[in-house]
């Protein structure tokens, strides 16, 4: 089942300090969005604030037109589900049990694991290529390994959609395609509608459907990557001069940046 | 999905499953010997058969006395405490993910103490006010450096050092109170020093026995969330955990456990630091340990007043036993958290 998320006239921060102003979007259902910018945009804000993980100070966000606010947090969690830059990995835990903590939001009062909970670890494991890790510990993983039992575990939640932020931070670029590659996978099989944080202007391009451009807190653009990314965009987003190009393996818009050594 | 896969994981997770029952049964054994022993052993032995017999109410000469007036509360005071510092520095230990944020170390148990020992001196209050001002103590503590540590943002780390610093001026004045204290009020108000469990009476520890009986299920039910809350802020929201509902909740239960465990023996020390950490390692993360860590607490208490009582030939009591174990131990951990810059 597919379900829709909105904010209407959204503001957010942290304490005083006012980050994201007036923002109204709509997520495309099943469908991947991904919001790029400049560091300290707020485009992260944007993301936790639609994740629950922040109050809005003003405005709000709405789950198939109903307040997240007004939603108990375990029923939130089987439609929504975020997977945070910097989660803690506990001391010693494997890496199905650390997956299983994705059903959480299913299980009832005693953390006992039913047939549907062993199923979805099964499954999210597989999907991401980790099964034959499952007995190992995380700390004895690479980094890009363990960023596939994160995303695992978030698959076990098996929400509709699913918020990443910054899922490709500190992996190498093999890491990044496999990453971006896999939860395309997630996407064309399940629907799951996928919004995420992401530096990587290229890659963005190449795997949104949509794309979501902020800059000092507010929105300034949405569209497929093929109607809205041009030098002019950039410019205004990211403050730098560029050419676009077609990008010969996936025809979408090819940023090049034009620096100072290289006019 | 892969078969395999899923028949793999059930097979592992119920092998887990089956180690972490069979460890459970092996610790409540431990404790069952221990709790025994305290019974049997004393200046004189008596055989578990004349044991059951007085537990079972019968009047056995000599040993009605001994077992069930002096030994039997005595045991009864070690088990509910161990049990209760256990479970309560284990819920402190896994929700600040940090195993020197325990009641021990940052002050909360000193709360306690000072606020008690506040009575007795100076007071003079009976037993039941005694205990409702540790209680209150251990509560207001936790305000305290609960308030200071938010000033301006939270942080597990200054928590922890304004913890250590709050818990050096309630030492301080505790130590200003003993100065002051009447000569007959001394021996009553030495053991909130180090915790003892000499002169314990039954009635003086069934408030403590209530307390746990309606505590327990409730950490039971929160020690899934409370594995959550490991996972940090973030994910724990967006697993469906109130957080700050839950925080709360279990803050304020594991310290009434404490509060009222320091109460009815006095801060036995490093228990609270001890038992979570060793019940981690016994039962690995794929489990909650909250059970496990109470019935540490139970062994470590029990084990350190046996050899309190007839290890040496001066008896000390158990307080002084844990604090040397569990005084290498910090250092230990201390130095090892330092290379690893958790500090």
């Amino acid at each position: 089942m597919s379900h829709t998320l909105q904010t209407k006239n959204l503001h957010s921060g942290y304490d005083q300090n006012l980050i994201l102003k007036d923002v109204s979007l709509s997520i495309p259902e099943n469908k991947i969005s991904i919001i790029i910018g400049s560091n300290g945009c707020g485009k992260s804000t944007l993301l936790k604030t639609m994740a629950r993980l922040l109050k809005p100070t003003n405005g709000d966000v709405y789950l198939d037109n109903k307040s997240i606010y007004e939603i108990p947090s375990k029923k939130l969690a089987r439609t929504v589900g975020l997977l945070p830059q910097s989660p803690i990995v506990p001391e010693g835990i494997t890496v199905a049990d650390l997956v299983g903590r994705g059903r959480f939001p299913h299980q009832s009062m005693f953390s006992s694991w039913s047939k549907k909970d062993y199923e979805a670890v099964a499954t999210a494991l597989d999907m991401m290529n980790i099964a034959e890790f499952s007995d190992r510990h995380i700390d004895e993983l690479s980094g890009g390994q363990r960023q596939r039992v994160w995303i695992a575990m978030a698959l076990a939640q098996q929400t509709n959609i699913l918020f990443l932020d910054e899922p490709t931070t500190y992996l190498d670029i093999t890491y990044q395609v496999e990453i971006l590659d896999l939860l395309k996978d997630l996407n064309v099989k399940y629907g799951t509608t996928i919004v995420m944080v992401l530096h990587d202007i290229n890659l963005s391009a190449r795997y949104a459907d949509y794309l979501f451009a902020v800059k000092d807190g507010q929105l300034i653009a949405e569209g497929s990557p093929n109607d809205i990314v041009t030098s002019e965009l950039i410019k205004e987003t990211f403050n730098l001069d560029c050419h676009v190009i077609n990008d010969p393996i996936s025809n979408t818009p090819l940023v090049l940046p034009i620096s100072r050594y290289h006019k | 999905m892969n078969n395999d896969t899923l028949q793999t994981i059930i097979q592992s997770r119920s092998k887990r499953k089956r180690r972490y029952i069979a460890t459970m049964v092996i610790l409540i054994v431990i404790a069952l010997a221990l709790c025994c022993a305290m019974l049997m052993l004393g200046n004189t032995i008596y055989p578990v058969k004349d044991v059951i017999a007085v537990l079972l109410g019968e009047e056995v000469k000599g040993a009605s006395f001994a077992v069930g007036t002096l030994r039997f509360p005595r045991m009864l005071a070690g088990l509910l405490t161990g049990f209760a510092f256990g479970v309560g520095g284990y819920v402190f230990q896994t929700m600040l993910r940090n195993p020197l944020a325990n009641p021990n170390v940052i002050g909360i148990t000193a709360g306690s103490s000072a606020a008690a020992v506040f009575c007795i001196v100076v007071l003079q209050t009976s037993n039941t006010m005694i205990s409702i001002a540790s209680v209150v103590g251990g509560l207001l503590t936790v305000a305290i450096i609960y308030g200071f540590s938010r000033a301006t943002s939270f942080s597990i780390g200054r928590l922890i050092l304004i913890g250590i610093g709050i818990q050096a001026i309630l030492n301080a004045f505790i130590s200003y109170l003993m100065l002051i204290a009447k000569t007959h009020d001394l021996p009553t108000a030495l053991r909130w020093l180090s915790g003892s469990l000499n002169g314990a009476k039954v009635e003086t520890v069934m408030p403590l026995l209530i307390l746990i009986v309606i505590c327990t299920p409730i950490l039971i039910y929160f020690s899934n969330h409370l594995e959550m809350l490991e996972l940090g802020e973030q994910a724990a929201t967006s697993l469906g955990v109130s957080t700050n509902r839950v925080r709360i909740i279990l803050l304020i239960t594991a310290v009434l456990v404490i509060a009222l465990a320091t109460a009815t023996t006095g801060p036995i020390a490093f228990i609270s630091f001890l038992a979570g950490p060793i019940a981690r390692r016994i039962v690995g993360a794929g489990f909650s340990a909250l059970i496990p860590s109470g019935l540490i607490g139970v062994i470590l208490v029990l084990a350190a007043d046996l050899i309190g009582q007839f290890a040496f030939e001066a008896h000390y009591p158990v307080g002084v036993i844990t604090g040397i174990i569990g005084a290498p131990y910090l250092i230990y951990l201390l130095i090892k958290m330092n290379r690893k810059g958790d500090i």
